[in-house]
């Protein structure tokens, strides 16, 4: 057996074996190589088909961008599904709290192993961005934050995920639980509660409340700016999600 | 210093009283067999213990760790096997010994997982992916999680359930060849383990501890063991 001599502090070690491991993880079964063509498929279609990239004759990634909440609001569900659900399926929750890391850690690396896997997905799609760059001149700065924004807002619908997957030990209900969650918020951004609000709380009401919606924040960086307040809607819906459900997991 | 302090541990779940008012210490070198019928509490015992669930009052040491305060520290003198012995299904068996070693930050992971492998006798399914293992195998993985790092406390949560009379031995053997180094808990409800096995009883029934006595002095209880159960579970 190896020595019982203990290190006083593992430092990142545990953190590190926790990312890699669930990064991995999503590369174990099939399904996240599915889960990679059908975002990758729906976003390019949004765009050209539905949002006349092409047809525009502008060299902008703005309409492709726009789409990308709806495929976040089912993307980030099913990438969050199993964060904490498939460990209470499996029981490993009861090994993972009962190794010598806290909570927080583990609910860390989980959180960004999966926001790196959509990032991934977000990745994949850099073809738009160079298809563009051939047929025209964009703005190489816009496009950035465009990338910046859509992964903040990928986070955002993460976090919501994150909630749903601490509440269950069903994948299933984590996922469509989450889903709608993120759906709503996307509507939210729409405007599709508009007229119901007018009605309730008037006009200056609704305009509040549409920036509460994934889209409205998503809409600066389309255009080039990194804006304070957006930013920090995205990473306050994100760390608030991976904080409340590493709170749901703690107290149970 | 005990290496394992149970101190006024309680746990309800609503209205039922899972566990009330458990106290004992275990040093190093004993093996206790940790006794009762099914809901006698045992496994919340194990699991206020272990730091999976909070206690609603009392707290647990481990090692002079508390576990509650100091958490981090107590669950690294600590290797536990829940009931079941869960695993990440889909990793190899090489692979999730090296993510416990790695997330116990030990100094030569790749020797840990070498001696572990060697140890349980899980060389020949060291590649093999955990769901499709048999369920000895699974029990003995699960044994090989707790043991990686050679805590000086080992709880194991019903370690034999399910296994054969040959591997049953064979996980006895290997406890019986640690224990005197250790301070071992073992939840079994199969009466002959003691006797095999334990160096000192606790039985527990209804949340509480209906007796903590060695070894000899449970079994000159009488000769059915399981009579002398059944009289002290009542």
């Amino acid at each position: 057996m190896p020595s019982s001599e203990q290190p006083s502090s593992p430092g990142l070690k545990p953190f590190v074996a926790i990312l890699r491991r669930e990064f991995a993880g999503y590369f174990r079964t099939p399904l996240a190589y599915v889960f990679l063509a059908v975002f990758n498929a729906f976003a390019v279609s949004l765009a050209f088909f539905v949002g006349g990239l092409y047809e525009s004759r502008v060299a902008s990634l703005d309409r492709f961008f726009l789409y990308l909440p709806w495929l976040w609001a089912f993307l980030a569900p099913a990438a969050g599904a199993r964060l904490w659900a498939e460990e209470r399926r499996q029981g490993t929750i009861e090994l993972l709290l009962t190794w010598p890391i806290t909570v927080w850690q583990a609910a860390l690396g989980k959180f960004l192993a999966a926001w790196l896997f959509l990032a991934c997905a977000l990745l994949m799609t850099l073809p738009i961005a160079l298809t563009v760059g051939y047929l025209g001149d964009p703005d190489w700065g816009v496009i950035a934050s465009g990338y910046v924004g859509s992964l903040l807002c990928a986070g955002a619908c993460l976090g919501i995920a994150a909630i749903a997957s601490a509440l269950t030990r069903s994948q299933v209900i984590a996922f469509v639980t989450g889903f709608l969650a993120c759906f709503v918020l996307v509507l939210v951004g729409y405007g599709v509660f508009d007229d119901l609000l007018t009605g309730l709380l008037g006009p200056a009401a609704v305009d509040e409340f549409r920036r509460l919606g994934l889209w409205r924040n998503l809409e600066p960086f389309t255009l080039g700016l990194i804006d304070a307040r957006p930013t920090a809607y995205f990473l306050t819906v994100a760390f608030a999600g991976l904080g409340l459900s590493t709170i749901i997991v703690e107290r149970r | 210093m005990p290496l394992i302090e149970a101190k006024n541990l309680s746990k309800s779940y609503g209205a039922i009283r899972a566990v009330h008012a458990v106290s004992f210490s275990v040093d190093r070198g004993e093996v206790v067999g940790f006794l009762g019928p099914n809901g006698a509490g045992k496994s919340t015992t194990m699991k206020m213990l272990t730091g999976h669930l909070r206690a609603d009052e009392g707290t647990a040491v481990i090692a002079g760790f508390d576990i509650a305060d100091q958490s981090v520290q107590a669950k690294q003198h600590l290797g536990y096997s829940p009931e079941g012995a869960p695993a990440y299904g889909e990793m190899t068996v090489r692979e999730f010994l090296r993510f416990a070693a790695d997330l116990r930050g030990l100094a030569d992971p790749a020797e840990s997982v070498r001696k572990t492998l060697e140890l349980c006798r899980l060389g020949e399914v060291a590649a093999q992916t955990i769901d499709t293992l048999s369920k000895g195998y699974r029990m003995r993985v699960g044994f090989a999680q707790a043991v990686i790092h050679d805590p000086a406390v080992l709880i194991l949560d019903e370690p034999t359930d399910g296994l054969d009379p040959n591997q049953k031995f064979e996980v006895r053997r290997i406890l019986k060849e640690m224990a005197a180094r250790k301070a071992v808990i073992v939840s079994t409800h199969i009466l002959e383990e003691v006797g095999e096995l334990c160096t000192r009883v606790i039985v527990i029934a209804k949340g509480e501890v209906r007796c903590d006595e060695s070894r000899d002095q449970f079994l000159a209880r009488g000769s059915d063991l399981n009579a002398v159960f059944r009289q002290l579970t009542a």
